[in-house]
């Protein structure tokens, strides 16, 4: 028996599994995450995929943290190595007084053994050759008998495991007695073979009642649905298809007429971005909430119309679920590279509403948000998520639902309206918005009104004056002013008075949080502000004045919140100083809390 | 459309339609196009179209690109709505608007340049959706608001003003529509109202997108000689493969078959087409000998026209995504959401 190495760590701990894509990990490695959560224990995962089907390397990476703290971590305490094309760099990675879960049906390559390290060799291959007689489910149930073994070392519920296999299976007998066989398969062979559970194992905590396991795309999709969108278009994209996918899934359950069975809604496959963002303006034109979502190269080829929705002023709604670019770049891989882009999309003067949901939870309730924003304020609003919150599965608190929520629709003539009024003019007057009112086609008569992308006067109609074409632009600048009061202002944490003041966004939100009180217990204290949205309010001016300097934490190489900040606010250059991360992968408090302690030379 | 202006004062003779309107109110603003130009006559042939089928005009949507052609919603039903997009666009806004809005009526303008190049996958697309539109191609197979360039209709041989010919094939949009299963494909010619109108008045009736295009010569860049675009050559060579009468549904039951009746197409709302001349070996219902004549034709340099095509057995869009019959747009969005309870159990299932 292996003598493991004694550092004892319950419930705080990160556990990574190295896969070969198109095996069937996916399942297994949810499975893991679903019990663990089950248990309580506040717990995230990170899928890092290649961008393929089969046969290429795929990592999945598991934090247990009871104190809360489930942003990303690079240090691993345990690896489970299926993939002996990557066997090298996965025991590199664990970190010393580690394990490292391997399949000994085949010996271990001599030359990557470690001393710091403990092996622990299960001959999961041979076990599933003598265990099932198709090869395929040799090749997946390899993926449930690893999952069966880490109940028994890190000590899982395995009542909580065969509860979901369960639910999972239902219906399918079979399966199911496929998946508990080689659970116990691997199970009974680590409770024979090593000592468990390991010193880093898993304690149940109060369950966490008030708490989903859900990923940032779905959310994305319920809100849509929520907010009462009825016509969808898209261009498949990685990592933006899941919100289609599951807007597709919501709507079938949730919006078929009970009487007719039809659908109360429309989803349409354009042929590509192009099309996807004028069928979007062709429904929201028509008074339907409507939306479409995507990844940066999307967004690049959509610019052209984003720029007549924004002068024609037609609600928008825009999901961008950031990828890591330039051009292809990395399909898989997350970032927030996208901020300027969106800020500005379009030739000619144009600005955006912009906002930043930091989880799926925010995804759920921005989205709705967006809508609201886009009627109100008549123009595109673009919702940017990313990879790692669209498509990893987080624990945030249970959504909740407002049943009073009334939909703000903006100014909109109805046909009462239109009965009652003189002329009608699209673009006058406009309210304390600086948005003027406008008629849906079909509703009265009078509503009717020619919409361009050309040169246009206050009253909508064609223009090639100075004095006229600038009135319009002045008004729609001012538009965007004014809905920086309305858009989720930025959340402050801790005015402790301290001269250090970090600045971050959307998905950094969990390990800047986390660097926060890092730094705190190493006698380093800072404030902390996440931007929601843009344009922003004045108490982002504030907090940057605040503050002697001010790190802005984001996913880019070129400081584009930063960027943004100078631009559009009025602090100095010199408050303001970056610190960037943008490999790919989700950010880790471990980059935060040096980034900071290298710039303040400590 | 009116190339002059004309007193505002309505004359009593004018005919008034089942609405009460007469064919002024189915006019737009003073066309800004050059004196001559093929794009105000169909523009005219599209007044007369809505009028006579009696469509509330703030019931039309009338969308288009960027392009002469793509002006010309300006110059007909002022009391529809408009929408002038952008270039090759306006299939996507098109598809937007109608899965939002099914209950009205969807004519697009479109050119050459904005359908056959820039826009051609947006065309081909809302083809293959089987859109409910009236999409009109004003083909003068040349560039004209940019002063002269080739388009992708420009014939193999045509010459540019300056003498120039075309060395690239072009891409025919009645062939094109065939190949992509259109619903409905007609071709005719800006200086034929007689041929149009009825032709857009079955387009217009037609569930699913109705391709007509039309050619409409530019009389300042391709209007010379050794240009096949223009009306001289257009007149010379245009070959009538089917003459074909309109018959809206109202009007059916009473009206006898004209004498040379070959066949006729009952539409979806029971409006009739009837074929009343066709060419030998021709049959406008039949996609692949359709195909086949139309291309054997060019090939002797004739210009095929009528209502080449019609389907009436496929769905539209609507159909196919299995849309409620009430437009999306106009259900309240209390009745889209599904609340409270809804979300907790939808929740039930990510614990």
């Amino acid at each position: 028996m292996l003598q493991p190495a004694k550092v004892k760590r319950t419930n705080d701990f990160a556990f990574k599994l190295a896969n070969v894509n198109g095996t069937g990990s996916a399942s297994a490695n949810g499975l893991l995450m679903q019990a663990i959560f089950r248990m309580g224990i506040p717990v995230s995962g990170k899928n890092l995929f290649p961008s393929n089907i089969q046969g290429l390397p795929t990592w999945y990476e598991v934090r247990v943290n009871g104190d809360g703290y489930t942003s990303r971590t690079p240090d691993f305490n345990l690896m489970v190595a299926m993939n002996a094309e990557t066997y090298a760099a996965d025991v590199r990675e664990v970190v010393s007084g580690g394990y490292i879960l391997y399949d000994s049906t085949w010996p271990l390559d001599k030359a990557l053994h470690r001393e710091d390290v403990t092996f622990l060799g299960v001959p999961l291959a041979k076990m599933c050759t003598d265990a099932f007689a198709e090869s395929r489910e040799r090749i997946l149930m390899k993926n449930i008998v690893y999952v069966g073994v880490l109940v028994a070392l890190l000590s899982i519920d395995m009542d909580v495991v065969v509860k979901i296999l369960d639910e999972k299976f239902k219906g399918k007998a079979a399966l199911r007695e496929s998946n508990h066989k080689a659970i116990k398969l691997g199970y009974d062979y680590a409770i024979d073979n090593f000592q468990c559970p390991l010193p880093i194992h898993l304690s149940k905590l109060a369950e966490l009642k008030d708490s989903i396991l859900i990923d940032g795309n779905t959310a994305t999709a319920l809100g849509c649905v929520y907010a009462g969108a009825s016509v969808a278009a898209w261009y498949p994209i990685t990592p933006a298809t899941s919100v289609m996918d599951a807007f597709k899934q919501l709507c079938t359950k949730m919006r078929r007429d009970p009487v007719s069975g039809k659908n109360n809604f429309c989803i349409v496959q354009a042929e590509d971005e192009l099309a996807a963002i004028g069928m979007v303006i062709g429904a929201s034109w028509n008074g339907a909430r409507s939306f479409t979502s995507t990844a940066g190269p999307g967004v690049s080829l959509m610019g052209e119309l984003i720029g007549l929705a924004y002068y024609a002023e037609i609600p928008v709604v825009l999901v961008d679920v950031q990828r890591t670019g330039p051009s292809t770049g990395m399909p898989t891989r997350t970032q927030q590279g996208d901020i300027l882009a969106c800020a500005y999309a379009s030739h000619g003067d144009t600005k955006h509403i912009l906002l930043f949901p930091a989880n799926p939870a925010e995804c759920f309730y921005f989205a709705v948000k967006s809508f609201d924003l886009a009627e109100r304020f008549q123009t595109p609003v673009f919702m940017l998520t990313d990879l790692d919150i669209g498509m990893n599965d987080w624990v945030v608190p249970k959504l909740t639902w407002d049943d009073n929520y009334k939909p703000d629709r903006g100014p909109v003539l109805t046909y009462a309206d239109l009965e009652k009024m003189g002329k009608f003019f699209r673009y006058s007057p406009e309210n304390d918005d600086g948005v003027a009112a406008r008629t849906l086609p079909g509703v009265h008569a009078k509503g009717a009104f020619f919409t361009r992308g050309s040169g246009h006067n206050k009253f909508g109609g064609y223009t090639e004056i100075p004095d006229e074409y600038q009135e319009v632009m002045d008004r729609l600048a001012r538009k965007h002013k004014r809905a920086a009061k309305a858009v989720p202002p930025p959340i402050i944490r801790n005015q402790t008075g301290s001269k250090i003041g970090l600045i971050s966004l959307g998905g950094c939100d969990g390990a800047v949080r986390e660097a926060v009180d890092v730094l705190r217990a190493e006698g380093i204290t800072v404030d902390y502000m996440r931007i929601c949205a843009f344009p922003f309010d004045d108490s982002v001016d504030a907090f940057i004045n605040a503050h002697e300097k001010n790190f802005v934490i984001e996913q880019n190489r070129d400081a584009q919140l930063k960027s943004l900040l100078v631009t559009e606010t009025s602090v100095s250059k010199d408050r303001l100083d970056s610190i960037l991360v943008y490999g790919g992968f989700p950010l880790s408090s471990r980059h935060v809390v040096t980034g900071v302690k290298k710039k303040l030379g400590t | 459309m009116a190339s002059i202006k004309r007193p505002a004062v309505v004359h009593p003779s004018l005919a008034k339609n089942e609405l009460g309107l007469v064919i002024r109110d189915y006019e737009g603003a003073m066309s800004t196009l050059c004196a001559g130009c093929g794009h105000d006559s169909v523009t005219a042939a599209i007044v007369r179209a809505f009028h006579e089928l009696s469509i509330p005009p703030h019931m039309i949507a009338k969308l288009s690109g960027i392009g002469c052609s793509s002006k010309t919603p300006t110059y007909f039903v002022s009391g529809a709505h408009g929408f002038n997009s952008a270039h090759g666009r306006m299939p996507a806004i098109a598809t937007g608007a109608n899965a939002a809005n099914r209950a009205l009526t969807y004519i697009g303008i479109s050119g050459d340049g904005d359908s056959l190049s820039i826009g051609l996958g947006q065309l081909c697309h809302a083809i293959r959706r089987n859109l409910n539109m009236l999409y009109v191609i004003e083909n003068n197979g040349v560039y004209g608001l940019t002063k002269g360039q080739f388009s992708a209709s420009t014939d193999l041989g045509s010459k540019s003003k300056r003498g120039e010919p075309n060395q690239q094939r072009p891409i025919d949009p009645v062939l094109l529509g065939l190949s992509l299963g259109a619903s409905f494909i007609a071709r005719s010619f800006s200086g034929d109202k007689t041929q149009l109108v009825p032709i857009l008045k079955a387009a217009l009736r037609h569930k699913g997108f109705a391709l007509v295009d039309v050619i409409s010569p530019c009389v300042t860049f391709n209007d010379h000689v050794g240009s096949t675009k223009s009306y001289l050559h257009t007149r010379k060579h245009r070959l009538q493969v089917v003459e074909a009468d309109f018959v809206p549904k109202e009007r059916e039951i009473s009206a006898e078959y004209a004498p040379g009746t070959t066949t006729s197409v009952t539409m979806h709302d029971g409006s009739v087409v009837r074929f009343t001349k066709v060419a030998e070996n021709y049959d406008p219902t039949d996609r692949t000998a359709a195909q086949t004549y139309i291309q054997g034709s060019q090939e002797k340099g004739e210009i095929p026209t009528g209502l080449l095509y019609i389907d009436e057995s496929t769905g539209d869009m609507h159909d196919t995504s299995a849309t409620v019959d009430t437009p999306l747009a106009t259900i309240p969005l209390e009745q889209l959401c599904p609340g409270s309870a809804a979300l907790e159990r939808f929740q039930s299932a990510y614990r």
